[in-house]
Order: C-alpha cells, then sequence, then structure tokens
C-alpha cells in the first residue's frame, strides 16, 4: 500500500457509524460497543476497575494529541505576540525585511511559497494524475508492483537529499540547459526573463514537483478506484473507446477526489523546507522572473531562526510560522472534504 | 474488461485514443526517472567515501582530510530512538482508543486532530519543541529535537494502528469477552497481538518518515561537532549534518555529504523493506 497518503484522506469528516447505532452492511469489521449495562453485569469489581483504568489511559493518549495541536496553535500565538502587536495586519502586506530596524512584512514570502508551489503543482499534476491513471487503468499487473513500489521510494527520500541532489545536479541542468531554453523561446511571457543563476523559483518549483508527484499519485490512485465499475462498463458498452471511456466515465466521477489530492499536494507543496530553502537562492524579494532567486515562508525560517537575535526578530518568525499553519490547515481541510466526497463510506482500499 | 470495440470506430477516434493511452504510459514512466537519477547520483558520488573512519570518526575541521560523521550517527540513533519512546506510546494509545472506544462523535474529534496534525510542516512542529523544551531549558538540546519527531510520529501510528485493530474481525472480541476476560485483557492480549503486525508496520513506516526530517532538528537539537550523550546537550544528528556539508563551500565537504546522503538512505530504504516483509507476512496469515 502506498505509505504517505491514507493517513489524511479521512480529515474532513469520516464516515465512521455513530457509536451503537445499527452498523448498516459493516457487518463484523466494525466493532459496536457493548452497552455499559452488558459490559459489566458479569464483572467483579476489581476487573470493571481495570477496564476504567485501561480506558483512562487510551483516552489520556487521544487527549494528549488534543493537547498537543492546542499547544502548538498557543505556541504560534504567544511567541509571535510582540510581531502581532507591533505590525498587526500590515505584517501581511509589507516587503520589508529589516532585521537592523527591526521592521518586518511577510508578503514575499507568502508570494514565494505561493509561486514555487504553483510552479510544482503545473508540473506535478498532469505526471501525477496520469501514473494514476496508467496504475489503474492501463499497465499490465507485472509492470504495476514495480511501479507503484517505485513511486513510494519517491515518497520515501527525505528532503535534505532532494535538496542536495537540487544543488549539485538539478541547479546546474537548469542553469546551462533549461533556462537557456526557456528564455530563449518563452522570453515573451515575461516569466523567464533575468540572468540564468539556476538557483531559483523555477528550481525549486521542480524539486517540489518531484516531492509531491507520490501523494498526489497515490490519492488519486485510491479515488479512481473508487469510482463503480459499472460506470466504466456503461461507457464501453456505449461504444467509447478507452480513452474516452477513462475521459467520461472515470475523469469525471473521480474529478472532486482528484482535485482533493491536488490540494493536498499544495498542502505539502507548502511546508516543504529543506529543499526549498536549498535551490530557492534565498532572498526575499518579490520578481516576476521565475529564474529570480526567492524565499518562502518555510525558507526563511529554516535560514534565519536559530540565528535570530532580537525578540521582534524571533517573533516575527513565528508570526510566519503561524501563517504558514493557518495556510496548510485551511488546504488541508478543504482536501479532506474533497477526497471524502468520492470515496465516502467506502475505505478505497478494500475495492482494488 | 473486454475490449469490443476496435472495429467500426473511426481514424480520429482510434488516433486520439492511442495518443491520449501513449501520453499516459510515457508521463507515468517519467515520474520513475528522478528516482533513478536521485538513487544513481547519490550511489555514484556517495560510494568514494564510504569507509571505516566515515563511522567511527568525528568531522574533522575544515582543510583536514579525513574525519567522519561517527558523533552525528550516534546522535541520530539517541534522537530516533527517544522521539520513538514519545511517538509509540502515545501513537498506539490514541490507536486503541480510535479504534475501540472511538467509534463516535469524540473519537471523530481525535481523529479529525491528528489528521490535522499530521499536516502541519514539519518546521511548525520544530517551532513548538522550540518554545517548550528550548526556551524552557535555555540551551538547544537532544530533548528538544526528540520531542519535535515524536510528535510527528504519533498521527501516523495511530492512524496505522486504529486501521488494523478495525481488520480484527469482532467475533474475536465477541468471543475474548465470552469467556469472561475483561475488556482491556481482550484489547491487550487477543486484539493487539492479532494486529501486531500491522502496528509494527506504522512504527517503521513513522520511523522512516522521521529519521530523514531535518527542517525540526535545525533549532532544537542544532548540531554538534563532539560526541555528545547528555539529554540536555545540543546533538549532531546525520540530515543536519548533510545539510550542513552540503550549503558548504568546500569539496571535502560536499562529498562527505554525498556520502552520508548514501547512509541515509540505505538506512530509511531497509526500513521501508523491513515494513514491506512484515505488511507482506500479514497479509498472508490474514488471508
Amino acid at each position: 500500500m502506498p505509505a504517505l497518503p491514507q493517513d489524511r484522506v479521512s480529515s474532513g469528516s469520516p464516515p465512521e457509524t455513530p457509536a451503537g447505532g445499527a452498523s448498516s452492511g459493516a457487518g463484523y469489521n466494525q466493532p459496536q460497543q457493548l452497552s455499559s449495562s452488558a459490559k459489566t453485569r458479569f464483572r467483579t469489581s476489581s476487573s470493571a476497575l481495570a477496564d476504567g483504568a485501561f480506558r483512562a489511559l487510551v483516552v489520556a493518549c487521544a487527549l494528549a494529541v488534543l493537547a498537543i495541536v492546542g499547544l502548538i496553535l498557543f505556541e504560534l500565538i504567544t511567541q509571535s505576540r510582540l510581531s502581532l502587536h507591533k505590525f498587526g495586519l500590515s505584517f501581511l502586506r509589507k516587503t520589508i525585511w529589516d532585521p537592523v530596524v527591526e521592521d518586518f512584512g511577510a508578503l514575499p514570502f507568502i508570494y514565494g511559497t505561493v509561486v514555487s508551489s504553483l510552479v510544482a503543482l503545473i508540473i506535478a499534476v498532469p505526471l501525477s494524475v496520469g501514473t494514476a491513471l496508467f496504475l489503474t487503468e492501463i499497465c499490465p499487473r507485472q509492470i504495476r508492483a514495480v511501479l507503484s513500489v517505485c513511486v513510494e521510494l519517491l515518497a520515501g527520500i527525505p528532503s535534505v537529499i532532494y535538496g542536495l541532489w537540487g544543488i549539485f545536479v538539478l541547479v546546474p541542468f537548469m542553469r546551462y540547459y533549461v533556462e537557456p531554453f526557456l528564455a530563449r523561446y518563452f522570453a515573451w511571457t515575461g516569466l523567464f526573463g533575468g540572468p540564468k543563476i539556476g538557483f531559483g523559483m523555477l528550481a525549486a518549483g521542480t524539486v517540489i514537483a518531484i516531492m509531491i508527484l507520490p501523494i498526489i499519485a497515490s490519492i488519486s490512485r485510491e479515488v479512481i478506484v473508487a469510482v463503480p465499475r459499472q460506470q466504466r462498463e456503461a461507457a464501453l458498452a456505449l461504444g467509447a473507446t478507452k480513452w474516452e471511456m477513462l475521459r467520461i466515465a472515470v475523469l469525471r466521477n473521480a474529478r472532486p477526489g482528484i482535485m482533493g489530492a491536488v490540494i493536498l499536494g499544495l498542502g505539502r507543496a507548502f511546508g516543504e523546507t529543506m529543499a526549498v530553502t536549498m535551490v530557492i537562492g534565498n532572498r526575499g524579494e518579490i520578481a516576476r522572473s521565475l529564474f529570480a532567486p526567492g524565499d518562502t515562508l518555510a525558507s526563511v525560517i529554516a535560514n534565519q531562526f536559530a540565528e535570530a537575535t532580537g525578540d521582534v526578530y524571533l517573533s516575527a518568525l513565528v508570526e510566519m510560522g503561524l501563517v504558514l499553519f493557518a495556510l496548510t490547515l485551511v488546504v488541508n481541510a478543504l482536501a479532506g472534504l474533497l477526497v471524502w466526497s468520492v470515496t465516502r463510506g467506502m475505505p478505497a482500499r478494500s475495492l482494488a | 474488461m473486454p475490449d469490443l470495440t476496435t472495429h467500426d470506430i473511426s481514424w480520429s477516434r482510434r488516433c486520439k485514443n492511442y495518443l491520449a493511452l501513449g501520453t499516459i504510459t510515457a508521463g507515468a514512466l517519467v515520474v520513475t526517472v528522478p528516482l533513478f537519477l536521485i538513487l544513481g547520483t547519490v550511489i555514484y558520488r556517495g560510494i568514494g567515501g564510504l569507509n571505516l573512519d566515515f563511522f567511527t570518526q568525528l568531522p574533522k575541521p575544515v582543510g583536514e582530510t579525513g574525519g567522519g560523521v561517527a558523533n552525528a550517527l550516534a546522535g541520530s540513533l539517541m534522537i530516533l530512538g527517544l522521539a520513538s519512546l514519545i511517538g509509540v506510546p502515545l501513537g498506539v494509545g490514541t490507536g486503541i482508543f480510535l479504534a475501540e472506544y472511538g467509534r463516535n462523535r469524540y473519537g471523530n474529534v481525535v481523529r479529525f486532530t491528528a489528521d490535522v496534525l499530521n499536516g502541519v510542516p514539519s518546521i511548525v512542529i520544530g517551532m513548538t519543541a522550540y518554545a517548550i523544551v528550548v526556551l524552557k531549558q535555555g540551551h538547544f538540546s537532544l530533548t528538544a529535537g526528540s520531542v519535535a519527531l515524536g510528535i510527528m510520529m504519533i498521527p501516523i501510528v495511530s492512524r496505522t494502528t486504529e486501521e488494523v485493530l478495525l481488520l480484527v474481525p469482532h467475533p474475536i472480541r465477541e468471543a475474548a469477552l465470552g469467556l469472561g476476560i475483561a475488556q482491556w485483557r481482550t484489547t491487550l492480549s487477543v486484539v493487539l497481538p492479532s494486529a501486531k503486525g500491522g502496528i509494527i508496520t506504522g512504527i517503521l513506516l513513522a520511523f522512516a518518515r522521521i529519521a530523514g526530517e531535518t527542517a525540526p532538528l535545525l533549532f532544537t537539537s542544532l548540531g554538534n561537532d563532539y560526541w555528545n550523550f547528555r539529554l540536555d546537550q545540543p546533538t549532531a544528528a546525520l540530515p543536519v549534518q548533510i545539510f550542513k556539508y552540503a550549503t558548504s563551500p568546500y569539496d571535502d565537504w560536499h562529498s562527505k555529504a554525498w556520502t552520508g546522503a548514501l547512509v541515509l538512505i540505505t538506512m530509511i530504504l531497509l526500513t521501508t523493506v523491513a515494513f514491506r516483509l512484515v505488511t507482506s507476512r500479514g497479509v498472508r496469515e490474514s488471508g
């Protein structure tokens, strides 16, 4: 099974039957809670005590999860208090970043996060949806196993190694081949101007694209598998070619779920830190050209947090973390809802 | 599905069909290219620096050749070990809660929160660990790094634990309860053992995921050029060391970064392979 994505699929509102309710069709796999009288009637008091203790223990674990998320939010807000107080909402639209005079604005970094992630999506979405379609609908069984292992391995490579590879392989390749090519044929778009140094938005977007490919591919795959077989058969019976069938029956039905997968990938892209830090060039300025170096919320935190001196400086960096947290929260919730709307009720994997 | 449509379709539709299917296939193959490129480069550039010194020596200062990353390897293992001590019990406990007691509104809240936690960027978790450990202690430390990584483990472990516990057939629980065994013993000595393989899978998965994490360690465990075995002192970790070497201007350090990457990737792949072995055995047992 693909490793990373499942643990996110049902964020949103998971489709479990409520306790004690009739588990329609779920059969024996859905543990129902026994009514408390049935549980305790034949029990001695000591084992009832032990039951209570065990229950309290696992409830404590669950509460710890709630507490941790609460704590993250709490710490982000209290630690960024100074900056929140001093800059207010202007923090989000100022482009200045000057530790010396302690004046900070996050706009270039928000811009960098969004643009590098969008570049990544433009590259990754067609490839990963294609991979998902290929794996579920086209490829022969033997190749399927190999290819899905490859995709899984891609998800297992640590960010810092993508960054290392980015610095020494991807960046030179961008500088000597990709950027001259783009500058020559697509300069009219205005996106590919300026010095060709390799480090920059484009390189960052490309690395992020490779990193979010697996997650988009494997969730799209689950969503595609969840499309009822009858839809495919109906399309074929009406005389559709395979591609027409995929387009009419599969992609159309899976569209919201694939959108969810894409948005989930976007959430991942927003938070991506190390690889981006290593190839984006680290300059907090807004430039139109994708060749220009930039900075993201995550990369500026990675670069400056450990060395930040001054309370306002530190708290401005924490506020960037808060902005990043809020961005990913919204994006992930939206994605979970969309994926759930397609796979709802059915654990997609059991249909595979 | 039998393809009944190969004749009597117009030339243009047939062309479009082959073109689209071909593009999809090509796209899927392109996806594997970066994997082989990255693995290939890491092996090619990393294998030269692989020797005993790399695993047993401390880093040498710039300009001196030789030396290794022994302290970073040890530091990584300690951080990961301590992180597992935090993440595994909490994760498994939460998973048990979700599967055995959480088929209700409260469970949904916890499930949703765990998903939120899973989506929090690792660097933000690092900041939190900085705030709750480093600021309180007054300096960067091994503990702070472990707290950050441990928090990251929880949602992964809890999700897999819940999933495999739900796969344990309900009649098994009923049989145990029917024999008069208390519910907590049923969970601990009947349900958990039959789901053991799956839970170990989840733990390995989480382990592989956090083993390469760098961002949350940057300002928690920080790094260290010497040995450290104390919980309250800055500690070197392999991913952070790779980052430091990779972004340095020295060729010797670059080659160290590649060798470090090779070691790290091998470690993670071995864990993943172990994970696959455990899962495939689990499937055979239950199927």
